[in-house]
């Protein structure tokens, strides 16, 4: 049963899975970090990234990867109206109605999908779908190997946005302190919508990354919503290590999980992870307490 | 309380006659299912109106109650009027069981509704894992029509059935505004750290709030058995229940009596109207109820009842500004 090769393949595998995971949780994390709101519209948001990147492909033949800097735009756009439209008029000033507004989005969108596309799952043929490379004794696909590389890259730009440009430290001021950096001339209401817009764009790049190795169908949001909550809450709520190495880690017991578990009971891993965490650590492994 | 008695006393009078007398079965469809909706919205109004507990899983209780009468049908051969009783402590009982771990350690607001949502997901998945549930199969509870075995010839029957206990339901949330652990669960959800410097223990307040409402969470999907005759693992932990019974509270208006009701009927007329519209396309009603959800925290955040009241008082001050 537990043959080296065998566990080392699966956490490979599980890593690839994880960086990916890793992306959507940093853009939850994010929006939390700045809004202190948990965004229920993700998984739906990356539902509706994931049918932007199949039709790009399907009706106009546009290559995922290539499609990239399209969807990530456009996310972004879809998330800056959103906050500024709906999210934040519908708010009043109590976080409870947020997470309501964003529970409807999550509804709204996820049916829409279902009264569009019906329930089928669907799924894109590139030439390099069943490409594998080969590293130690593992065969890994290709795209998995790509969604590596590129999920770790994106993470990677939106570090230094957030690190050493003058929106990235606008957008830390007003996570430390939102009345402080009124003061000093930030406008608020924008960085907030900014904020929700890079959000939604990491969805975007995830998005492209995900589907050659993957699938889409109206639900398939929702699966990975608890997995990006998990992540956010395992690397404590607003912080971006904390994300980047709460994704590979999830990604990790996920696969090992499957492995002796089988898929579904695999799953079961991760929200026992996500429960425990809750109760006995909510800050996170890297957050700190209050 | 006496108001309240009367309207709720007048409510069951005018829906039994209504039940009574009508021969339209599209009618008595409607008022079935009606009565099914602000069942589950009245349950999730106890813990998320008067409790302030906003929880996004409550399906967790509903699939308790819906397997636990079904299984003790299928497994224990036991009637169904007898399974009954237990289905309800037993989601009662879960009730408490995820109240106590998630209440104990502080936990509220987002982190409350994501550890909810959480747990349903868990049961759904242990569901479809395991043997005895049937796994994504389902379970079927053989048709065997007769008041003895709670499956009725006509919908009457189930309507007086839900209707009982949706009074009972108005007459748990009466008292709840009117005693005084009603008073001390709603002071924990609007001051928890006032409630507890008077002496009120929010722990366990809480658990009572949430005993109450799992309650009759788990007596809507052993209901739902009865009327259906079957259960699976999406109908029972997915998150359609949980959204049904949440958005119906928070349409009709959380923390009121009625609003839940109202709610919960008004969802369901529109999602009829739609399905007359437009046929039958998987996913329009549950549209419906997202739209109307964002609107109503938009611009009503207080629900119908809430934005009736704030209208009834507009009209009022208009008069006495005019005397």
């Amino acid at each position: 049963m537990l043959d080296p090769a065998i566990l080392f393949s699966s956490v490979l595998n599980g890593l690839t899975t994880g960086a990916v995971y890793a992306l959507i949780a940093l853009g939850l994390t994010l929006i939390y970090g700045v809004l202190h709101i948990i965004n229920f519209a993700h998984g739906a948001a990356l539902m509706v990234a994931l049918y932007a990147v199949y039709l790009l492909k399907d009706r106009l033949g546009i290559d995922p990867y290539a499609a990239l800097p399209l969807v990530v735009a456009g996310m972004f756009v879809l998330g800056y109206a959103l906050q500024r439209l709906v999210i934040n008029r519908a708010s009043h000033g109590k976080d409870e109605n947020i997470l309501l507004v964003t529970l409807g989005l999550a509804i709204v969108l996820e049916n829409l999908a279902l009264v569009w596309f019906k329930s089928d799952t669907r799924s894109i043929d590139t030439a390099y779908t069943l490409s594998t490379v080969e590293i130690g004794p593992a065969m890994i696909a290709l795209p998995k190997v790509i969604a590596f590389c590129g999920a770790l890259a994106v993470a990677a730009v939106l570090f230094w946005i957030i690190r050493s440009t003058d929106l990235g430290r606008a957008i830390r001021a007003v996570a430390r302190e939102k009345q402080g950096a009124k003061l000093m001339g930030i406008d608020v209401e924008k960085v907030y919508a900014l904020s929700f817009g890079i959000g939604m764009a990491c969805l975007g790049a995830a998005a492209c990354f995900l589907l050659p190795a993957y699938y889409v169908n109206p639900q398939v949001g929702s699966g990975f919503v608890l997995v990006a909550f998990t992540i956010v809450v395992l690397g404590g709520m607003g912080s971006f290590v904390g994300a980047l190495v709460g994704g590979l880690l999830i990604g990790v017991v996920e696969s090992i999980g499957g492995l002796f578990l089988g898929d579904s009971l695999g799953q079961m891993g991760i929200f026992a992870i996500f429960i425990a965490v809750l109760l006995f650590r909510p800050q996170g492994l890297f957050g700190a307490r209050g | 309380m006496k108001r309240d008695l009367c309207a709720i006393a007048l409510f069951g009078v005018v829906l039994v006659a209504v039940a009574a007398l009508s021969q339209s079965g599209v009618l008595l469809t409607f008022v079935m299912m009606s009565l099914y909706a602000a069942l589950l919205s009245q349950a999730w109004n106890i813990l998320g109106g008067y409790g302030g507990q906003l929880s996004f899983g409550h399906a967790l209780f509903f699939g308790v109650g819906a397997y636990a009468q079904a299984l003790g049908q299928l497994n224990l051969g036991l009637n169904p009027w007898l399974v009954l009783p237990g289905a309800i402590a037993l989601g009662a009982l879960v009730g408490v069981a995820v109240g106590g771990l998630t209440f104990r350690y502080g936990l509220k607001g987002s982190y409350f509704a994501l550890v909810t949502l959480a747990f349903a997901e868990v049961f759904r998945i242990l569901a479809l894992s395991a043997s005895f549930t049937g796994g994504g199969v389902g379970l079927m509870v053989p048709l065997q029509e007769g008041v003895a075995n709670m499956q009725f010839g006509s919908r009457r029957g189930y309507i007086y059935l839900l209707l009982a206990f949706v009074l009972l339901a108005l007459l748990v949330t009466a008292w709840l505004r009117h005693s005084r652990f009603g008073a001390y669960l709603q002071a924990v959800r609007d001051n928890e750290d006032a409630a507890r410097a008077i002496g009120v223990n929010p722990l366990r307040v809480k658990l009572g709030g949430i005993a109450l409402s799992a309650a009759f969470m788990s007596v809507a999907g052993a209901v739902y058995v009865q009327v259906f005759q079957y259960i699976d693992p999406g109908i029972a932990f997915g998150s359609a229940v949980s959204v049904e019974a949440l958005v119906g509270a928070i349409v009709g208006g959380m923390g009121t009596l009625w609003g839940p009701l109202l709610g919960a009927v008004t969802l369901h007329a529109l999602a009829d109207l739609t399905r007359n519209l437009f046929g039958e396309l998987p996913g329009i009603s549950m549209v419906i109820y997202g739209v109307v959800l964002i609107l109503i925290v938009m611009f009503m955040p207080r629900g119908i009842t809430g934005g009736g009241q704030s209208l009834g008082r507009l009209f009022k001050m208009k008069e006495r500004a005019r005397v």
